[in-house]
């Protein structure tokens, strides 16, 4: 059966539009240097290196994993290159984490990240085509459904702009840093593809992170505390098809009770002290809450607008700011898991959500199909 | 902890093509649902789906999407994929089941790559800094590779042509082979070059295909099939991307998976190479020690077929089918990635006695 394994480091970089300072090879180095720093380890204790990535296209480098091989340490030993849309980051730690898992490596890096300023990003979201409405355009029907079918009102994306705006105000890593955001200029911002506002929307970004996952020895000698991986799923599902609920696909609802199952968690709302959910609209993070049974039907919306997701809430929705605050589409599932179970190492900061023992992490992408999370907790039951 | 005993007990590929008719998720289609019939089981045994592919190749971001459709993904299935060549894929879903929870993964790998013009497309699998500005294509890379080894003195390029003329002779029998021949090595190596030392026989075609496994746990395996093929080791090693900070003439990282594979647990019958050009075949020979009584890619190899993103895949297949078929007990399978066997794989197959 499988062994415990745990995440015993995390790094990433400072985000932002573009970080022309460095290079491809740089910019992951950034995340990896400070992830083994974290651990207490050195890149010759890695027994592995796995790395996650979107599509190619955004910086024009086929398999970039090749060429970084030297910067990443991973020559001599073996590398795997994760793809799975925008889950891939949460896809990337779960594969690492199968490795140690198994039994047959004790320490993996795993490393995930997207240079965005490399190439135009919009032109690979339409498939290397011009004209394409983004991922903007693919979610902004399953929103406004989502709203008809839930008659939430319409301010309730733009709470949710602004909280995760404010979190991030808390997370030196982030990339959007918006102190006087408010609710008045999330809508006032241009309407980009209806409900969507600018402010309700992420931004795109070049960044990394890392992390090194450790078996049970590893943990206990870490020099921080771990978090102990109790839980992981993925689940996909065709992209379209009469019949399939884009809203709440059932790859989400599947993925979710798998997690729950694993963790022994029947209430998740109130087992659960912190989630990161990838939320790139704002309008995701009711749709989420609902799309894993954390909320009942319509009752998502009602979360948001209690304040139960900000950071003092009763459910805390990305402490760190989310995809909203910081997206190198790569990594932001990485960073969802990464930020969740650096809330139960007690390591994050300022946006630590007091006393958190049990985290979510969850990432997505295709056309809302592809789904990868983790529950961590302090503790190993 | 123990490692879970996993075997295959099912496989198929489509026929390598220069220009398939059909698109990628219905070539993976056809592969996956003859692995699935093969293997004696329902899609829905399926615990963790692991496929193998390149967005490159068909040349639109998110281009393994679409093959997803190929996997039966409704009700939504466990699944993940590597941009890489299918035998990663199966490398993961190996992993995946040493977890103990599941005891049946598919795995698929694909490529359509008549789409693209290799020499545009494989510069930008380069260093973009360095390396992509100077256009070396694949048989570029090769030849340098080959140049250096004939350099080394420890081989000719008449031996060269004989591995060719050696593979397109085994691919006769092949059904799914893209190029075959009955020349003789001297008649080979008389043509020009195409990027010197290299020959058009010395290179790999660029096929379109699909190739699929299905693997379960020993245990699960047995009630199956008559015949299940274990895998008894697979390791894989990256070796660092600058040609000229390597010695191209050697593969280590060949030898080092070979090594925790088990290779040295016992001669093997049969080895399957990813030799994507002639002298590959020579260095990866001497990486694993294989002495002349092994028997060399008797499929053919990729010199006769290369569907790109499932060649490292096939050779596994054609490893397991000569198991299955009894004419070898012990096999190796060698798959590579990237460029000049930047990054390789070895499998050790045996047949359950």
């Amino acid at each position: 059966m499988a062994e415990p394994a745990a995440i015993i480091g995390f790094g990433q970089t400072k985000h932002a539009k573009a970080r022309a300072d460095l290079s491809m090879p740089g910019l992951c180095r950034e995340a990896a240097t400070r992830a083994l720093e974290d651990a207490g380890l050195d890149w010759k204790d890695i027994d592995a290196v796995v790395i996650g990535k979107a599509p190619d296209a955004f910086e024009g480098v086929m398999q970039p994993e090749l060429f970084l091989a030297d910067a990443l340490g991973s020559a001599g030993k073996p590398m795997i290159r994760v793809h799975t849309a925008g889950s891939v980051g949460g896809s990337t730690v779960i594969v690492a984490a199968h490795l140690v898992e198994a039994g047959i490596h004790a320490r993996v890096l795993a490393v995930a990240w997207e240079k965005q300023s490399e190439g135009n990003a919009q032109w690979g979201l339409a498939g290397g085509r011009s004209g394409g409405i983004g991922a903007g355009g693919a979610f902004a029907p399953f929103i406004r459904s989502y709203i008809e079918r839930t008659n939430a009102p319409e301010y309730i994306g733009w709470q949710v702009a602004v909280k995760d705006r404010l979190n991030a105000l808390k997370n030196p890593y982030a990339h959007l840093r918006l102190p006087d955001i408010s609710l008045e200029k999330v809508k006032e911002s241009p309407m980009l593809w209806d409900p969507i506002h600018f402010l309700e929307s992420c931004p795109s970004s070049d960044g990394a992170a890392a992390v090194v996952i450790g078996n049970a020895d590893e943990a206990r000698k870490a020099p921080r505390p771990p978090a102990w991986i109790i839980a992981s799923a993925v689940r996909s599902e065709p992209t379209q098809f009469p019949g399939r609920d884009a809203v709440r696909p059932q790859a989400g609802v599947d993925c979710a009770h798998d997690l729950y199952r694993q963790a022994g968690i029947t209430n998740p709302a109130q087992e659960i002290d912190a989630a990161e959910l990838y939320v790139p609209f704002s309008w995701y993070e009711p749709m989420w809450l609902e799309g894993h049974d954390i909320a009942g039907p319509g009752e998502g919306w009602k979360m948001v607008d209690r304040g139960d997701t900000e950071l003092t809430g009763s459910f805390p929705v990305n402490p760190s700011g989310g995809v909203l605050s910081s997206n190198p589409i790569g990594a932001s599932g990485m960073l969802r898991l990464a930020e969740a179970a650096n809330q139960v190492r007690g390591q994050a900061g300022e946006h630590q959500v007091e006393g958190a023992r049990i985290a979510l992490g969850q990432a997505y992408g295709g056309n809302a199909q592809y789904f990868s999370m983790a529950i961590f907790s302090s503790t190993l039951p | 902890m123990a490692p879970v005993d996993v075997a295959l007990i099912g496989w198929a590929q489509t026929p390598s093509v220069a220009r398939a008719s059909i698109a990628e998720p219905q070539l993976c289609m056809q592969a996956n649902l003859a692995a699935v019939a093969k293997a004696g089981i329902e899609r829905k045994d399926i615990g963790f789906t692991c496929s193998g592919s390149c967005d490159y190749l068909t040349g639109g971001p998110f281009a393994f999407v679409q093959n997803l459709d190929a996997a039966g993904a409704w009700p939504p299935i466990a699944e993940s994929h590597v941009e890489m060549d299918g035998a990663w894929a199966l490398y993961e879903a190996w992993t995946r089941l040493q977890l103990g929870d599941i005891d049946v993964a598919l795995v698929y790998g694909s490529g359509k790559s008549s789409p693209s013009d290799p020499v545009q497309l494989y510069p930008q699998q380069l260093d973009p800094y360095y390396l992509a500005p100077l256009g070396l294509d694949p048989a570029s890379i090769g030849a340098l590779q080959a140049r250096a080894l004939l350099d080394s003195g420890r081989a000719s390029e008449d031996q060269f042509a004989e591995v060719a003329a050696r593979s397109r002779r085994s691919a006769r029998s092949n059904p799914n082979a893209h190029v075959r021949g009955d020349e003789d090595a001297a008649d080979l190596a008389k043509a020009d070059y195409v990027r010197a030392p290299l020959r058009a026989h010395d290179i790999a075609p660029v096929s379109d295909g699909a190739a699929a496994i299905v693997l379960a746990t020993a245990e699960r395996a047995r009630g199956l099939v008559e015949r299940p093929v274990l895998i008894r080791g697979i390791e894989h090693r990256l070796e660092i991307h600058q040609p000229g900070m390597r010695d191209l003439t050697r593969s280590p990282s060949t030898a080092a998976a070979a090594q925790g594979a088990g290779l040295g647990g016992g001669r093997v019958d049969v080895a399957e190479l990813c030799a994507l050009f002639s002298p590959q075949e020579l260095i990866l020979r001497d990486a694993l020690g294989l002495d002349d009584s092994v028997d060399v890619n008797p499929s053919g190899g990729p010199l006769t077929a290369n569907p790109v993103m499932a060649t490292g895949l096939v050779r596994i297949i054609e490893a397991a089918q000569r198991i299955a078929d009894g004419t070898a007990g012990r096999a190796l399978a060698h798959a590579t990635n990237g460029q000049g066997l930047q990054h390789n794989l070895v499998a050790i197959l045996e047949g359950v006695s």
